[in-house]
């Protein structure tokens, strides 16, 4: 480069970098963007289609040739059983009804904008990470009432309601304040799993009570396996979960009934207070400091692998680590397990609920095609053709009879079974997105040994107060 | 040709200044119109005036959050322009000088590509490498080595004192490489009869680089001051999916962007989230004003 002083590209170098610089600094904060969106047009200008004429076979007076939209989240369970199964059973009861398929890894992002416009899809399997808030939706009134699919009579059997081919508690598991609007199509148990292999091998068995639990992390840590262990990075809902089974287990099922309804002090009860100190003892002598920096499917690998014993987790575990899993593995689950003689529940208890949320949005075109599909799904050959491709219990009593799952789904089945009446379930994680944010980081703070069991009820408590505080927040109760 | 030079002009600039309206501008304005509601993304918002910017102030996450950006303010520019410039004094004028000009050291072009990798690679990608190298276990790039000494792993985004400065560490790993390019060129115009004369005079190199190389990079430096401020206020990428629990451990990493992340996506909180990037918006607004004005002085012209 020239050295002349007055040479006027050195001037323009500097400028042009300053004023690139205040440019810059314009287009950073981008993500200030992000609620831009656009916010008008939100009351649908959509058309919905006239009724078509009530019968036997059409129940519900779904308009034969109206199109429905189904929109399936592309996860655990893919999108075959709804192309395979689902929709040919509509199509095969209205031949003239197009039947448009999408499925998608990222519901939300799909899916926020055509609800924003007021042209939702029919029928949308709302799950996996990106899931849209039940919660908000509800509030919006973009949820289609299912009391009128619960009431028509099933496919398979005219004389018997929808609401009676499913198994307890699927209707509750999806309703709010008291009206369905949710389809919890999966019939989902949770619990501690190991291998039945690994097991059999070292002669341990299952704990029913807390010394025989103690006893068998005891042994298993002498054998240089880690005896415990969740994933701290993205899924320490699933201890969440185990302290709060755990907590129901010592102190009745009112203390998660307390806990959804945000009452006053319901985290500090001394269940759960009990509870939390009972497992972060096993989190400071049973586990493994670095699992707090892992992913779920990187704990659920070092199970496979023999190097972790026990996992917390629901029975869609087998299916997830499919891949993963060395032959004979043999997942197995047990129960949490009780804490003392006077725990109000028997060691038996568990929590199981329905899960994969499924809904009909109430201002599509074709609501009443949505509900149909559903019922649809409800028949039995909809539950076991859904079955048979995803290799999950369904929530229809009918759909799983005779069908040979494999070993983990067997032994959550029959852990349901010997549950009986026991069976109980918590919603406040989908009710408010933020009290379970705090769970989550109050629990890692608890089992990786920052704070202790006080301290994480005492933060829990004071959120869960803040929420109820808060007018923005829709509440429900149960 | 004086005359038709404003409708020319206007002429071009039209479309880009209708553009750059639309899309940046106007969505400006929107998000200050949403965080004056209660939107939670669906059905029409609510004016609730400045109840999102009152719970601002008693959320302790979003505090936590400036607090990360003042620490990632003062570090990461300092942190990053003075490793660029070693290497960029290096690569241009560290080593011997032949027939009158400063050379780099041997090997600087070979240096020079290998320090703009980590430019081209995308940001998502840089965090999940870093995953790798993270790894609390033996499978880590760094604890695995660890272990294999019988050294206990270090848990870098596990301890909540060290968590924020290993995702400080990847974001200066990050903008290295840029810098070092953006120092180098700002060097190469410095004339070399400037560098010939102070040597003549018994300069060494350390003199060298205070006194010529410095101040005649001041220009260049007050940039890369901005630029590396402004991408402090950002963080998002990595936070988002190097942390662990998302900003965590609990709120140890998290920074504004990941906030309004959570509230909008999470929470369905789009007001809310919208009062925080409006905050975030002048946050870094104010930074840049004053970091402009600061750092005015008498630039040297040569």
């Amino acid at each position: 480069m020239s050295i002349t002083p007055e040479h006027p590209a050195a001037l323009d170098r500097r400028t042009v970098l300053r004023r690139a610089a205040a440019v810059g600094m314009l287009a950073t904060p981008a993500i200030g963007l992000l609620g831009a969106c656009a916010t008008s047009g939100s009351d649908g200008d959509n058309e919905q289609v006239a009724g078509g004429t009530k019968s036997e076979k059409n129940p519900l007076g779904v308009k034969e040739d109206a199109a429905i939209e189904v929109v399936i989240f592309n996860g655990g369970y893919g999108e075959k059983y709804a192309t395979d199964v689902h929709e040919p059973l509509y199509k095969k009861a209205f031949p003239k009804a197009e039947v448009k398929h999408q499925a998608t890894q990222a519901v939300s992002t799909v899916l926020q904008p055509r609800f924003a416009s007021g042209n939702p899809p029919e029928f949308v399997n709302n799950s996996g990470e990106k899931l849209m808030d039940f919660g908000a939706l509800v509030a919006d009134g973009q949820l289609q009432d299912l009391t009128e699919l619960w009431d028509a009579p099933s496919v398979d059997d005219p004389s018997k309601k929808v609401r009676d081919t499913v198994v307890p508690g699927t209707i509750e598991a999806g309703s709010f304040n008291g009206k369905p609007f949710v389809l919890y199509y999966v019939s989902t148990v949770f619990g501690i799993w190991y291998s039945g292999k690994l097991f059999k091998d070292n002669g341990w068995a299952p704990a029913k009570n807390w010394d025989e639990f103690m006893a068998l992390l005891t042994n298993i840590k002498a054998k240089g396996i880690t005896p415990y262990g969740y994933a701290g990075a993205n899924a320490a809902y699933y201890q969440w979960n185990v302290i709060l089974t755990h907590a129901a287990k010592i102190g009745g099922t009112d203390v998660l009934k307390n806990i959804d309804n945000l009452e006053d002090g319901a985290w500090k009860q001394d269940a759960v207070k009990q509870a939390a100190a009972a497992w972060a003892e096993v989190g400071a002598k049973f586990s493994d400091k670095s699992f707090e920096g892992l992913k779920h499917t990187d704990v659920q690998l070092r199970q496979n692998q023999y190097k972790v014993a026990m996992y917390p987790s629901g029975d869609w575990l087998e299916g997830e680590q499919k891949k993963d899993t060395p032959a004979g593995f043999d997942y197995q689950l047990m129960p949490v397990p009780s804490l003392s003689a006077s725990d109000k529940l028997p060691a038996t208890a568990l929590r199981a609920t329905a899960g994969e949320g499924y809904f009909v949005s109430a201002k599509s075109k074709n609501p009443k095609g949505g509900l149909e599909y559903m019922r649809q799904m409800l028949s039995t050959a909809g539950a076991k053709g859904f079955t048979e491709v995803v290799k999950a219990p369904t929530v229809v009593t009918a759909g799983s009879e005779g069908f040979a799952f494999p070993p983990g789904v067997a032994s959550s089945q029959a852990a349901l079974k010997a549950a009986g009446q026991d069976v109980f379930n918590l919603y406040f994680d989908g009710w408010y997105k933020e009290l379970d944010t705090e769970a989550r980081t109050a629990t890692n703070e608890l089992m990786f040994g920052r704070i202790n069991a006080d301290a994480f009820v005492e933060r829990i408590q004071k959120r869960a107060d803040a929420i109820k505080k808060d007018s923005s927040v829709t509440k429900f109760k149960r | 040709m004086r005359h038709g030079k404003y409708p020319f002009v206007i002429g071009f600039l039209f479309a880009p200044v209708a553009l750059y309206v639309t899309f940046v501008i106007w969505p400006y304005a929107q998000a200050f119109q949403i965080s004056m509601t209660n939107w939670r993304g669906l059905s029409a918002p609510q004016w609730v005036g400045f109840d999102n910017y009152r719970r601002l102030l008693d959320d302790g996450a979003f505090w936590k959050a400036v607090q990360h950006h003042g620490v990632l303010l003062l570090a990461l520019p300092l942190i990053t322009i003075a490793i660029a410039l070693f290497f960029a004094f290096l690569l241009n004028v560290g080593g011997k000088s032949s027939g009158g000009q400063r050379q780099g050291v041997w090997g600087a072009k070979f240096y020079r590509v290998v320090f703009f990798f980590p430019q081209v690679l995308a940001v998502a990608i840089i965090a999940v490498l870093f995953q790798m190298v993270y790894r609390p276990n033996e499978s880590g790039l760094i604890n695995g080595v660890l272990m294999k000494f019988g050294i206990e792993p270090i848990l870098f985004l596990v301890k909540p004192n060290l968590a924020l400065w290993s995702i400080i560490a990847v974001l200066v790993w990050q903008a290295v490489g840029f810098y070092v390019v953006l120092f180098s060129a700002g060097m190469a115009s410095i004339p070399g009869e400037i560098y010939e004369a102070a040597e003549m005079d018994g300069a060494t190199k350390v003199t060298l680089f205070f006194r010529v190389t410095l101040p005649l990079l001041w220009d260049t430096l007050q940039v890369a001051w901005v630029y590396l401020g402004i991408a402090a206020f950002d963080a998002f990428a990595i936070v988002a999916v190097l942390s662990v629990d998302g900003g965590g451990p609990d709120g140890a990493t998290t920074v504004l962007a990941m906030e309004i992340y959570r509230n909008a996506f999470v929470y369905s909180k789009y007001g809310y989230a919208s009062a925080m990037g409006v905050a975030l918006f002048f946050l870094t607004l104010t930074f840049a004003a004053l970091t402009l004005r600061l750092t005015k002085r008498e630039s040297v012209e040569y």
